[in-house]
C-alpha cells in the first residue's frame, strides 16, 4: 500500500507541486529588500568600521604607544613608532594602520588600556588607489576628531557590558 | 499616397517582408522583457524585488544590458575556430527565430502555412542544437566541450518523448498543420481542448520542452557549479547576446506552442459554453489576446519551475527521459488510439 | 527561378560532399556531412516532398548526425595516422570507385531508367498534402513492408542493447531508482526512550 501511495504521488508529481506552491506563495509575501543608498539597515553602537584614534577633552592624544594593539593585530596591520615628548610623556611618532590588512576584528579596540584606537560605525568609504586605504596618524586622529560625539555615545553605551 | 503604399505592399516580397518584420520585432521586444520580467518574478519568490535602478521600475534595464553587450569586446580563445565560432550564435539565433514562421496567431495570420508545420518546427529545433555543439567545439575549452556534450545528449533524447508527446496530438487533430489543430479543438469552449484526454502527454511536452531548452531544472548545459557556464565560457558580448535571446526565443516558441496544440490557441475557453450565457458575450469571440494570455502562463512557468526546483543531477535526467517520459508517452498513444476509435466526445468525434 | 534554386543547391550539395572526403579533420568532415544533407533536404522541397525533406533533416541532422559527432569528437584521432597510406591504398580505392560509378552509370544512364522514359511529375496544388499521401500508401500497399522494417529496427534496438548490456554485479554503484524511492521513515527512526534513574 505504501508503495502504491508513493507510486502515484511521485508518478502525479504531488512533491513538486508542493514545491512550487511554495514558492508560489513567497511571490506574494512582502519584500525585505532595503533599498541602500537611500534606506540603511540599523547598525549596533558596537559597528565595527574605520578606525580612529581619540584624544581626551583638554586636547591631548591618548595613545601612550604602549604597542598593545600592535601585538595582538592578528593581520600585522598596525605599525606604530614611539617617543619621548619634550614634556617626557611617552607618545607616538607615527601610528599606522594598512587598511588592506585590516580585517575589522576589533582587537585593537579592545588591548586599548586608554580607549585610544577605536572602530567607528562608517563603512562607506573608498581609496581610488592603494595608499588611500593606509591610514596614518593625522588621518586616524581627524577621522577621531570629527566623529568624537558618536564615538564618545557608542562607548559609553558598551561601558556597562566590559 | 495611400495607394502607392498599398501597391507596394501588394508585391510579395515585400509583403512577406513586412510579415516577418510584424512579427520579429515584437518577438524580440518581447525576449528582451522577458529577461527583465524573468529577474523580476525569480526575485519576488526570493521575496526580493529585482532589478529597479535603470529607468522607473527598472523598465530599461533590458536596453541597459543589450547596450552594455553590444559594446563589450568579443574575445577569440586562441586556438579557437573562428569561422564556426561566429556561425554557431547565428545557427542558434537563425533557428530559433525561422520556427516561428509557421506559427498561426490567428486563424488566418500565419506566415507559413505549410502542412508539415509541427515536423518544420522539430526539424527547426533538432538544428538548434548545433549551435551548441559548434560552439562548444569551435571553443577550444574542454568546459565547453563537456556542456556540449551533455546538451547534445540531452536535447536528442528529450526530442524523442516531445516528438511522442506531439504524436498524440496529431491523432487528435489528424493533422501537422498547427491551424487545423487549433481549429480541432474548437466548438465546446475550454472542455474541448486537448489538454484533457491528453493531460499526460501535455505535462511530457511542456517538461520535455523545458529541458530542450536546457532550462532550470534541467539545464546541466550551463550547470555553473560544475562547468562554469557550459558552451558558451568562451562567449562574450554580442555574440554572447545571440545565444541569450536564441534560448528565450525558444523558451517563448515552447511556451506558444503549448498554448496552440493544448489549450485552444486563440480560441476563448468560453467558446460555445451555454453556461451563464458566457458563449453569446464577447467573451466567447477567439482573438489573439487569448492566444498571448495562454501563453504568458506558460512562460510564468518556464520562470516559476526556475525559481522552485534544484538541478538535476544528469543521470536523473537521462533516466526521466528514457525510462519514464518515453513508456509514458507510448502507453498513452494507445490509449489516444483507443479514444479516437470510440470516437470519444467532443475531441475525436470525426467531423 | 526553381532551375537557379536547384543548381545553388545542388552545387552545395556537390561541394560539401567533396569538402566531407577532402578535409582531414574527422569533426570537420561530419560538419560538412550536416550541410550536404541540408542541401539534398533543399533539392527533395524543391521536388515536392516536403514531408521526406523534413524528416531527412530531423532524422538525420537532428539525430544521426549529433550521435556521429558525439563520436568524433570524444575519439582520439591520430591525424597523421590517417594521411599514412594513401598511395598504399590508392589502387583498391579507384577500383572499388570505379565499379561504384560504373553501376550508378548504368542505373541512372541506362536504357531502363533513363529520364525520358519518365513523364514529369505533375505539379500540384497549394492544398495537396503528400503526408496524407504517403501515409496511405504506407499502410495500405506497403503495410507488410513496412511492419517489417519496424520489426527489423526493433531487433537492430535490442541486438544493440544487448550487446552492450553487461551485467557486473561486484561493482559498487548507485541504484537511482531505490535511491528515488526512498523516504524519511526507511532512513530515519524516531525513537521514544524512557528517562531513567541514575543507579
Amino acid at each position: 500500500m505504501k508503495h502504491l501511495t508513493q507510486f502515484f504521488s511521485s508518478l502525479f508529481l504531488a512533491e513538486l507541486f508542493k514545491g512550487l506552491s511554495v514558492t508560489g506563495r513567497y511571490f506574494f509575501k512582502k519584500k525585505i529588500t532595503v533599498q541602500y543608498p537611500e534606506e540603511k539597515t540599523p547598525q549596533s553602537f558596537r559597528f565595527r568600521g574605520l578606525h580612529a584614534l581619540r584624544r581626551y577633552a583638554n586636547g591631548e592624544e591618548r595613545c601612550i604607544a604602549c604597542k598593545l594593539c600592535e601585538a595582538i593585530c592578528p593581520a600585522l596591520a598596525i605599525s606604530i613608532e614611539s617617543e619621548e615628548r619634550e614634556d617626557g610623556t611617552r607618545r607616538t611618532k607615527s601610528y599606522d594602520i594598512d587598511l588592506t590588512k585590516c580585517i575589522f576584528c576589533g582587537f585593537c579596540e579592545e588591548s586599548c588600556p586608554v580607549d585610544s584606537i577605536v572602530e567607528t560605525r562608517i563603512f562607506e568609504y573608498h581609496g581610488e588607489e592603494k595608499s588611500d586605504l593606509f591610514m596614518t596618524k593625522e588621518k586616524l586622529l581627524a577621522v577621531g576628531d570629527k566623529y568624537e560625539d558618536q564615538i564618545a555615545a557608542d562607548r559609553a553605551q558598551d561601558a556597562s557590558y566590559r | 499616397m495611400l495607394d502607392l503604399i498599398l501597391s507596394i505592399y501588394e508585391i510579395p516580397v515585400i509583403n512577406i517582408l513586412v510579415k516577418i518584420i510584424a512579427i520579429l520585432v515584437p518577438l524580440l521586444l518581447t525576449v528582451a522583457y522577458f529577461t527583465y520580467i524573468e529577474r523580476k518574478v525569480i526575485g519576488y519568490m526570493q521575496v526580493r524585488i529585482g532589478p529597479n535602478r535603470v529607468g522607473p521600475r527598472g523598465w530599461l534595464q533590458p536596453i541597459a544590458d543589450a547596450m552594455k553587450l553590444m559594446f563589450k569586446e568579443i574575445i577569440f580563445p586562441s586556438g579557437a575556430n573562428r569561422v564556426l565560432f561566429i556561425i554557431a550564435p547565428t545557427i542558434a539565433i537563425s533557428t530559433a527565430l525561422a520556427a516561428w514562421a509557421v506559427v498561426p496567431f490567428g486563424s488566418e495570420m500565419v506566415l507559413a502555412d505549410i502542412n508539415v508545420a509541427l515536423l518544420y518546427i522539430l526539424a527547426m529545433t533538432s538544428i538548434g542544437v548545433y549551435g551548441v555543439i559548434l560552439a562548444g567545439w569551435s571553443s577550444n575549452s574542454k568546459y565547453a566541450i563537456m556542456s556540449t556534450l551533455r546538451t547534445a545528449a540531452q536535447v536528442v533524447s528529450y526530442e524523442i518523448a516531445m516528438g511522442f508527446a506531439l504524436v498524440g496530438v496529431v491523432m487528435a487533430a489528424r493533422s501537422l498543420n498547427i491551424g487545423e489543430i487549433v481549429m480541432g479543438q474548437g466548438g465546446s469552449g475550454i472542455l474541448g481542448w486537448y489538454m484533457w484526454p491528453l493531460m499526460p502527454l501535455f505535462v511530457i511536452y511542456f517538461v520535455s520542452g523545458v529541458a530542450e531548452t536546457n532550462r532550470a531544472p534541467f539545464d546541466v548545459a550551463e550547470g555553473e557549479s560544475e562547468i562554469v557556464a557550459g558552451f558558451h565560457v568562451e562567449y562574450s558580448g554580442i555574440l554572447f547576446a545571440i545565444f541569450f535571446l536564441a534560448e528565450y526565443a525558444n523558451m517563448i516558441l515552447i511556451s506558444v506552442l503549448a498554448a496552440l496544440m493544448f489549450m485552444g490557441g486563440w480560441l476563448s475557453p468560453f467558446e460555445g459554453v451555454s453556461f451563464l450565457g458566457l458563449g453569446s458575450t464577447f467573451l466567447a469571440g477567439s482573438s489573439i489576446i487569448w492566444l498571448i494570455s495562454k501563453t504568458v502562463i506558460f512562460m510564468f512557468l518556464f520562470l516559476w519551475f526556475r525559481a522552485t526546483f534544484p538541478r538535476y543531477r544528469y543521470d536523473q535526467i537521462m533516466r526521466l527521459g528514457w525510462k519514464v517520459f518515453i513508456p509514458i508517452t507510448i502507453v498513452w498513444i494507445y490509449v489516444v488510439g483507443i479514444m479516437y476509435y470510440v470516437e470519444l466526445a467532443p475531441w475525436f468525434t470525426k467531423g | 527561378m526553381e532551375t537557379i534554386l536547384f543548381y545553388v543547391f545542388s552545387t552545395f550539395m556537390v561541394l560539401s560532399a567533396l569538402m566531407v572526403i577532402t578535409v582531414h579533420n574527422p569533426v570537420r568532415a561530419a560538419f560538412f556531412l550536416v550541410l550536404t544533407f541540408f542541401a539534398s533536404a533543399a533539392v527533395w522541397l524543391l521536388l515536392e516532398a516536403e514531408f521526406l525533406a523534413v524528416i531527412l533533416i530531423i532524422v538525420y541532422v537532428g539525430a544521426v548526425m549529433v550521435l556521429f559527432l558525439f563520436v568524433v569528437m570524444m575519439l582520439d584521432v591520430n591525424l597523421a595516422e590517417l594521411k599514412s597510406g594513401f598511395v598504399k591504398n590508392l589502387p583498391i580505392a579507384l577500383a572499388v570507385a570505379l565499379v561504384m560509378f560504373g553501376t550508378i552509370y548504368y542505373v541512372v544512364g541506362g536504357s531502363q531508367f533513363d529520364i525520358h522514359n519518365f513523364v514529369p511529375p505533375e505539379r500540384h496544388a497549394a492544398d495537396y498534402s503528400n503526408i496524407s499521401e504517403l501515409g496511405k500508401v504506407l499502410y495500405t500497399e506497403y503495410v507488410f513492408a513496412f511492419e517489417i522494417a519496424a520489426v527489423i529496427l526493433l531487433v537492430g534496438i535490442i541486438a544493440a542493447i544487448s550487446l552492450t548490456l553487461r551485467r557486473r554485479p561486484n561493482t559498487r554503484h548507485q541504484k537511482i531508482e531505490e535511491q528515488v524511492a526512498v523516504k524519511s521513515e526507511d532512513r530515519l527512526r524516531v525513537v521514544k526512550l524512557e528517562p531513567q534513574e541514575r543507579k
